[in-house]
């Protein structure tokens, strides 16, 4: 017993030994041919000097991580109106009482028309077109209006999200709140949607990734934001860096998001599917 | 009145009794509650199903919440009980039926038995009048089906209503005033055990029994 289970981890090290061993090898190949060809390249030297320029990253960073900060905050406001808009989105398209119907038919409408459209465009024609109404300050803000653009276009993907949450709580679950004489809402309030939430969190982990990069659009109708602050820096220098760093700065936010969010996929998934298949 | 229906697979058992408790509509004739016809459309279901309990073949615990929390949730929420009320009594249920230990726990942390005894106390816990019980047993391991059986039995010394989809048939020959035989949605056989499993008038119900005590289930 004992020997076979020695044998076995002996079995399973070698094996972990070798794919290691195989990663960085070849990992180390493809490191090593970029870094040796690039440099090779005509105008690498023109590249080099615009694109990775040290003296004006090391000048541009911390002006853009307080640019940043902006964008921390856009995404921070607009996260739990998303989340409260797209329930609402959710549980109207989810409803099963006739009387509801025209709501459910808006509810569609309003899903195909905001998925339909690009982000970019919700937000030019919501982030110009409102204020153009003639609004006093502050509620002429393009900020205000650019993140009413990205709540109400997430509001329509996460709001799926949630549809798809709720159809997976099977039916015999709903059979057993209303035959407890729970009704209607109570159902999806105390039964349904706990469950429904809980397990989609790490699909919407995945939009809310999304919606940390969409909010650099918002500097396209005014406000100062990281993307806008590269692009100020870019035209006093007449250098690219600045993007550079701008992207390294998102990096800082997004890989951690999305590698936690792989382990909550991966957690689930270990939850609910049983023995894992080599 | 304690009353059994029993049939084959797909005959409609489970049908009749969602049609019961209005988890479905009614096509033709009328469900009568205490001489009170429930199925006319535009009832409000509501306040009817709070007076039938249901128990279901799966379960149909709610996983994300404890035990305490799955029988209290109908009693605070449909009732209008207060909480600790509800407690108190479920606790008194709980007790009753050996799971005191188990009001903390999660159903995943339950054996199969265990969970189905937890749904006939959350059932009872709305204290209705007529519980419906739709193949409990027959998602459970065979040691299992006793612990589940003792508690119909208990319960229906306690003279609530009962109305039984079951395929123990000798359960149901033993604890039933009357059985019904289903067969495709139709009645083809009603009684007294007595009558109906010893001498059933129709062909159909004779060949259903002939294959029943062929297979050494009564």
């Amino acid at each position: 017993m004992n020997d076979s289970a020695s044998r076995r981890a002996r079995y399973e090290r070698d094996r972990r030994r070798r794919s290691l061993l195989v990663a960085t090898a070849s990992t180390g190949l493809v490191v090593a041919l970029v870094v040796l060809l690039v440099p090779r390249m005509p105008r690498w030297d023109r590249v080099r000097e615009s694109f990775f320029n040290g003296e004006r990253f090391r000048d541009s960073f911390p002006r853009l991580l307080e640019a940043f900060v902006l964008d921390i905050k856009i995404f921070l406001w607009s996260v739990p109106c998303i989340v409260v808009v797209a329930l609402l989105v959710a549980v109207t398209r989810s409803s099963r009482s006739p009387v509801l119907f025209p709501m459910r038919a808006l509810a569609v409408v309003y899903t195909d028309v905001m998925r339909g459209v690009p982000v970019i465009l919700w937000i030019y024609l919501i982030g110009f077109g409102v204020p153009g109404l003639g609004l006093d300050r502050p509620w002429n803000s393009p900020l205000i209006w650019g993140s009413v653009a990205l709540v109400l276009t997430y509001a329509a993907y996460v709001s799926e999200v949630f549809r798809a949450g709720i159809e997976s709580v099977h039916e015999s679950q709903r059979a057993a709140a209303r035959s407890l004489g729970l009704g209607n809402a109570q159902t999806m309030r105390h039964v349904i949607l706990p469950q429904a939430v809980r397990r989609v969190v790490p699909p919407l982990m995945n939009d809310f990734v999304s919606l940390q990069k969409d909010v650099a659009l918002v500097s396209l109708i005014g406000p100062i934001e990281i993307l806008r602050q590269a692009g100020v820096d870019k035209s006093k220098f007449a250098n690219f860096t600045p993007y550079i760093a701008a992207a390294v700065i998102f990096l800082m936010i997004t890989i951690p998001l999305t590698r936690a969010t792989d382990w909550l996929l991966e957690r689930e998934r270990r939850r609910t599917t049983g023995t894992r298949v080599r | 009145m304690p009353c059994c229906s029993t049939a084959r697979t797909s005959a409609c058992k489970s049908t009749l009794l969602r049609c019961i408790n209005l988890l479905e509509p009614v096509d033709d004739g009328a469900v009568l509650l205490d001489g009170e016809d429930i199925s006319v459309p535009g009832l409000d279901a509501n306040p009817v199903r709070r007076r039938i309990g249901m128990v279901f073949q799966s379960y149909n615990l709610f996983p994300h919440m404890s035990v305490m929390d799955n029988i209290t949730l109908a009693p605070v929420r449909a009732a209008g009980i207060p909480r600790r009320d509800a407690e108190t009594a479920a606790l008194a249920l709980l007790e009753r039926f050996g799971l005191s230990d188990k009001a903390a726990s999660y159903p995943d942390q339950l054996s199969g038995g265990q969970q189905q005894r937890v749904a006939i106390v959350r059932a009872l816990a709305m204290g209705p009048e007529v519980l419906l019980l739709d193949e409990i047993t027959s998602a459970l391991d065979p040691e299992l089906v006793g612990e589940v059986l003792d508690v119909v039995r208990e319960l229906k010394s306690t003279g609530i209503t009962l109305v039984l989809a079951t395929h123990e048939m000798g359960f149901a020959r033993d604890t039933s005033d009357v059985i019904v035989m289903l067969d495709g949605g139709r009645i083809i056989e009603q009684g007294h055990p007595r009558d109906v499993l010893v001498a059933p008038r129709t062909e159909r119900a004779r060949q259903f029994l002939q294959r029943i005590i062929d297979s050494g289930r009564l």
